[in-house]
Parts: structure tokens; sequence; C-alpha cells
């Protein structure tokens, strides 16, 4: 009944290639906007700030990367974790060794490398497929974290190994309350959303997709393997890169190599494949979901009241959280973008039923 | 040169038993086309089951003979080890037939950890000791070729020869009985399989359960050998390259690619560490794995990838 788009046609082209052809959507996402910009910051408590949106956004940043190769470009990844520790202890580096450097510079330089990392442990990627590939990108994870763990000079010669950032300033502005860490945040990930967005249903876009359907027909047709799976390794490793960096700076603030480890990499793969692969809106689900679930998770026994030991009940949440997730794929594989998009569907023809 | 032949026949050793992780790997895919990074867990698993069962049976039924109190353990943690296969495949796989390869591979990294935080607890959380006999003295060979001998781990030479007589047991298995070429069947075609009467769903159960008892004697000699732990479940990230390396499809590949990487990860160790830093075993085996692939993608024995458009 809301949410018809009769009636809204399409006058020039630049109506047709809008981000948001329909008007209630194009709403929506201002109201959702001005909520996340306004109203969030004013009202949220330091808690939800720290526990809840900073990692949700950070982590669905980076998601949003994994999306770009895994759901688009079609080749597992499983080195995630080292190439967002590749990204944090670049910036870390830019920002102790260069005097006055601005955080967003020490960002993007943390993307950078990342990106430079990302095609390097890409290139195998040429000869090797499938699962075969999955596992190699395993070496990716464990070389970076001997390497941030071995290699004194990444830490700043840091006895321990850990490093830790000191204020974060912003033109000249200090951050220090979390509600504007937030918006720091807030503001990467939409950028990074819509660039991502143009970018996968541009040319390149359709490049990867053509890849990850089936890339020796993609060949054939005159799509060059290596252009195709190097961007997506770039492209995908950059906003990877980006977010470790935000991961370290603006969540952590101070962290070891192991705050990169294996299970970040599979934690990330659980958010895409949750979320939905090949699907923007399905990273920040998926993000959502795996941020909120342990959350919750760790009320559950308190709620029932049960007497647990701290242990037991961390490995009933282990037991739960992997329980869930086989369920969830069997219930609904393709994530929960496709119950987002089955949703608007229905809500189409709300209330009749045809 | 003794040094060298020390360092060797160590590697060779542990390569035998990364293979006996890989192994149960490979199992799976084969007849599943399920990547198993459960089999970690499942390691895991058994070898708490087993080091629990030892520890509770003498003290339940009140018997002191520690062959008795194994052989029960062993029994009973191999029947868990066939109910997990069970559930897996009723409450996971069957859901999730026909799904992407990537789905399939979330699906385990869920089941793996189900079974580890099962695992802990059911059977607890600390370190528990697994003894079956394993000889600990070290053994001298060879001492009139090289001065003072070469000297040898007699408990990873009875491993090793425990892993040899499993893959030989496997091949057999494989090969000779009815059931085995049922799972071979499975494994060429599912759809040609299902066609001329062969169960899937009963097929998957005996490869989890194969791939459990594989896990469970996996998980024995690792026990036995440092102690049943969390860290155990962590083998399987050493077996992965294994995996890549023969091929995924390749019982004898996983043999092959385990005793490759277990001889390179220990000559790397100690002539390439002193060099680089130490500590280098963690990604040295996937680097090796790498180069290998880059040269034959399928792996040293895996199926040809043929691709059609």
């Amino acid at each position: 009944m809301f949410y018809r788009e009769n009636g809204q046609f399409k006058a020039s082209y630049r109506a047709d290639l809008a981000l948001f052809p329909v008007a209630q959507d194009r709403r929506a996402v201002l109201a959702l906007a001005l909520i996340a910009f306004v109203a969030v910051p004013w009202l949220a408590s330091d808690y939800t700030f720290r526990a809840v949106l900073i990692p949700f956004l950070v982590l669905s940043l980076a998601a949003l990367g994994l999306n770009v190769l895994v759901g688009y470009c079609g080749q597992i990844s499983l080195g995630t974790g080292a190439f967002m520790a590749v990204g944090a202890y670049a910036a870390y580096n830019l920002q102790v060794r260069i005097e006055g450097m601005p955080l967003l510079l020490s960002l993007i330089g943390g993307g950078l490398a990342a990106t430079v990392c990302g095609v390097l442990f890409g290139l195998p990627s040429l000869r090797i497929r499938g699962l075969y590939l999955a596992v190699a990108t395993l070496a990716a994870q464990f070389f970076i974290d001997w390497f941030t763990n071995r290699v004194p000079w990444v830490t700043n010669n840091s006895s321990s190994g850990s490093v830790s950032v000191g204020t974060l300033q912003l033109f000249g502005l200090p951050l220090e309350t979390p509600a504007q860490r937030y918006l720091l945040c807030l503001s990467l990930v939409v950028v990074c959303g819509i660039l991502t967005k143009n970018l996968v249903r541009g040319a390149i876009g359709r490049e990867w997709m053509a890849m990850r359907d089936m890339d020796v027909a993609a060949a054939v047709i005159g799509i060059r393997p290596v252009h195709a799976k190097l961007t997506a390794f770039a492209v995908s490793s950059f906003i990877v890169g980006v977010a470790g960096a935000l991961w370290g700076f603006v969540h952590l603030g101070a962290w070891e190599p192991a705050a990169f480890g294996i299970d970040k990499s599979f934690q990330l793969l659980f958010m895409i494949i949750i979320g939905g692969l090949g699907s923007i809106v399905g990273s920040f689900f998926g993000a959502a979901f795996i941020v909120l679930l342990p959350l919750l998770l760790n009320h559950v026994p308190h709620w029932l009241g049960l007497p647990l030991s701290t242990a037991a009940a961390s490995h009933l949440e282990h037991m739960i959280f992997g329980a869930l997730i086989v369920f969830f794929l069997i219930v609904e594989p393709h994530g929960l973008a496709r119950l987002w998009s089955t949703a608007r569907q229905k809500l189409r023809l709300w209330p009749f039923p045809h | 040169m003794g040094f060298f032949l020390e360092t060797v026949f160590g590697g060779l050793m542990a390569g035998m038993l990364y293979a006996l992780v890989a192994l149960g790997f490979v199992l799976i895919f084969k007849a599943s086309g399920v990547f198993n990074f459960s089999q970690g867990a499942m390691v895991l698993f058994a070898a708490l089951a087993m080091a629990r069962f030892a520890e509770w049976f003498p003290q339940w039924f009140g018997f002191e003979s520690l062959l008795l109190a194994n052989v029960l353990a062993l029994l009973a943690a191999a029947a868990c080890m066939v109910a997990v296969a069970w559930l897996v495949e009723r409450l996971a796989l069957r859901g999730l037939v026909n799904q992407p390869a990537i789905t399939l591979l979330m699906a385990t990294l869920g089941i793996s950890y189900f079974l580890d935080g099962a695992g802990q607890l059911i059977f607890g959380s600390s370190t528990y000791k697994i003894d079956v006999g394993l000889p600990k003295d070290p053994l001298f060979v060879l001492e009139d070729t090289f001065p003072g001998g070469l000297l040898l781990n007699k408990e990873d030479l009875y491993s090793a020869v425990i892993a040899a007589a499993l893959v030989g047991a496997l091949s057999l298995f494989f090969q000779k009985t009815r059931t085995g070429r049922a799972l071979r069947a499975v494994a060429d075609d599912h759809q040609a399989a299902q066609s001329i009467g062969i169960p899937l769903s009963r097929i998957w159960v005996i490869v989890w359960s194969v791939g459990g008892l594989v896990a469970l004697v996996a998980g024995i000699i690792w026990g036995s050998k440092l102690g049943v732990q969390y860290s155990i479940s962590l083998v399987a990230l050493k077996a992965f390259p294994v995996v890549i390396l023969g091929g995924l499809t390749s019982v004898p590949g996983a043999i092959v690619g385990g005793l490759i990487i277990g001889v390179g990860e220990k000559l790397s160790e100690i002539y390439l560490g002193p060099t680089v830093g130490g500590g280098i075993e963690n990604w040295f085996a996937y680097v090796l794995a790498l180069s290998f692939l880059l040269v034959r993608p399928q792996g040293l024995f895996g199926d040809k990838i043929i691709d059609r458009v």
C-alpha cells in the first residue's frame, strides 16, 4: 500500500541509473541517514557506542570489502584478518614515524599498503582456483601473523609486541568522545559503501561477476582474468585495510597481533555468508548479526537464571553460535539479504495477496 | 650428515601424523564434496573422549587394568565419533545438499564451533593425558655408520607405523569391500551412484564415521605426545597445506603431501629459520604448498581440473 512504485516514471537515463530508483527507498535512506548521523550520536550511551555501534560499523566495512572479493568476484579468501592487520600496522607506522601525519591520510595509507599486499597474495589466484585458493590464502594469514610478531620494526620496537595509538585528531580537532569516533567511522562507511555500490554496478563490477559465474567463459568473451581478479583483490584489500586501521585506531586503541588472527578472518567470512554473498546491504546485516549474537548469548544464561561458571558459559556460547550458524545456513542459504528482498517484494503487494 | 638424516627422519615421522589428519579431510571431501573444516575439532573431541573415558571407566566400574580401560575408552570414543557422524549427517548435511562449496565450508566451521564447545563442556577443558603405552625412550640406529648413531624417537616410530597400518587398512577397505566400492562410486558421481540404488545418506554417515575414526587415531597419537588440550584442534591447520599439496581427492596424495610438508618444515626450521628469525613453521608449509600449486593447480595427485564452457 505504501511501497508502490506505480506512477514513478523514469524520463531520463539519469533517473534510470539512479542509486535508489524508487522514491520510497530514497526517503527511507534519507531518514536512516538522518537517524544515524543526528539522532544516534545524541541519544546512544557510551557503552552502546563502544560495544555495539563502532564494532558494527568497522566490521561491516571489512565485510563489505570481503564481499567484493568473495561475493562479487568469487575468489574465496581466508586471509582477511591479515589484510586488516596490514592496514592497521601500516597506518600505525605512518602515524608514529611521520610527525603531524593527518589521521585520514594514515588510514588511507593503511588501505594502500593492504592493497599492495592483497594484489601480491592475489597473484596465485590466476593459477589456483576454488578451495585450493581458499587454503592458499591462509598462507597470507600465517605469514603476516608471523611477520607482525617477529619483525620489531613493524611494532616500532615495542618490547611486548603490542602497540597503542595516542589521541586521535581529525583536521586539528581531537577525537575524544565515542560519539565523535562513531561519526568518523560512519562517514567512512558511507563513503566506501557508495563507492563500492557504484563500482559493482559499473563495467568493472560486471567483469567481476562474469569472472565469478564462470571464469573460462568470461575470458572467452574478452574479459581479462588478470585485470578482473587483481582489481577485485585490490579494491577488496583497500577497504579491508582501511577497516583494519579503523579497528586498531578507533575501536581497540591498543592491540597486539592476535587481534587480527585467523578467527577474525572466519568471523568476517561468516558475516558475508550470513548476510548474503554479492550484496552490499548483506554485509551490513551480516555484521550486525555477528556483532549482536555474542552480546545476546552472553546475557541468555543470566536471564534464565542459570548458575553457570564462566568457562561453561563460554563453551555453551560456542555451541549455540555454531548450531545457529548451521541452522541459518540450512534455512536461508542465500543470507539475510535474500530475506530482505523477499520482504520488499511482499511489501509491494501488501495487503493484497497477488 | 647424521644430523641432516635425523632431521629428515623427524620430518617424515611428523609428516606421517599430518598425513593422518589430512586423510580425514580427503575421505570426507571425496565422498561428500565437503571441505571439512571441523576435522580439527573432531580430533579434539575424539581425543578428549578417549582421555576422559580412560580415566572415568576404572572409577565407575572399579577395576585397575590400564589395558582394559584403554580398550573400553577406545570403543566408547569410537561410538561417540559414529554418533557425531550420524548427527552431522542428520542435522546439517541433509539440509545442505547441492549448496555451493563455500556454504558447506562455513557449515563445517559452525560444526567445529559446536564440537569445540560440546567437547569441552562435556569432558572438561583442562589438559589431560592419554597413556596407551607408547614407549617414550629414544632409539639409536646405524651406530657403526655415523659417530654416535642416529637418534630416533621410538614413540614417533610407533605412531608412524600405526599411521601406515591405518592407511593400508583404509585402502583395502576402499578397494576390496562392497561398502568401499559404494563409497568410491559416490565420490565419482553422486547422481549416478544414487540412480543405481546406493543410499547417499547412509554413505555419508559411513564416510563421516570413518573420518571420525581417523580423527580418533590422530587424536590418540597427538594426545599421547602432547597431552590433550584445546590446542590439539589446531593440528588441522597443519593439515590444510598437506591436503592441497597432495590434491583434495587423493588418498596417496595426502600421504606423500604429509611427508613432503613434514620434511620441508623440519629442514626449513633448521636451515632457514635462524636467518629469518625462527618460528617460520607456521607459514612455511603453506608457502611450500603454494609453490607446488603454482606448477600443478590441482595438487600432486588431484583430479585434473577440466573446464567446460
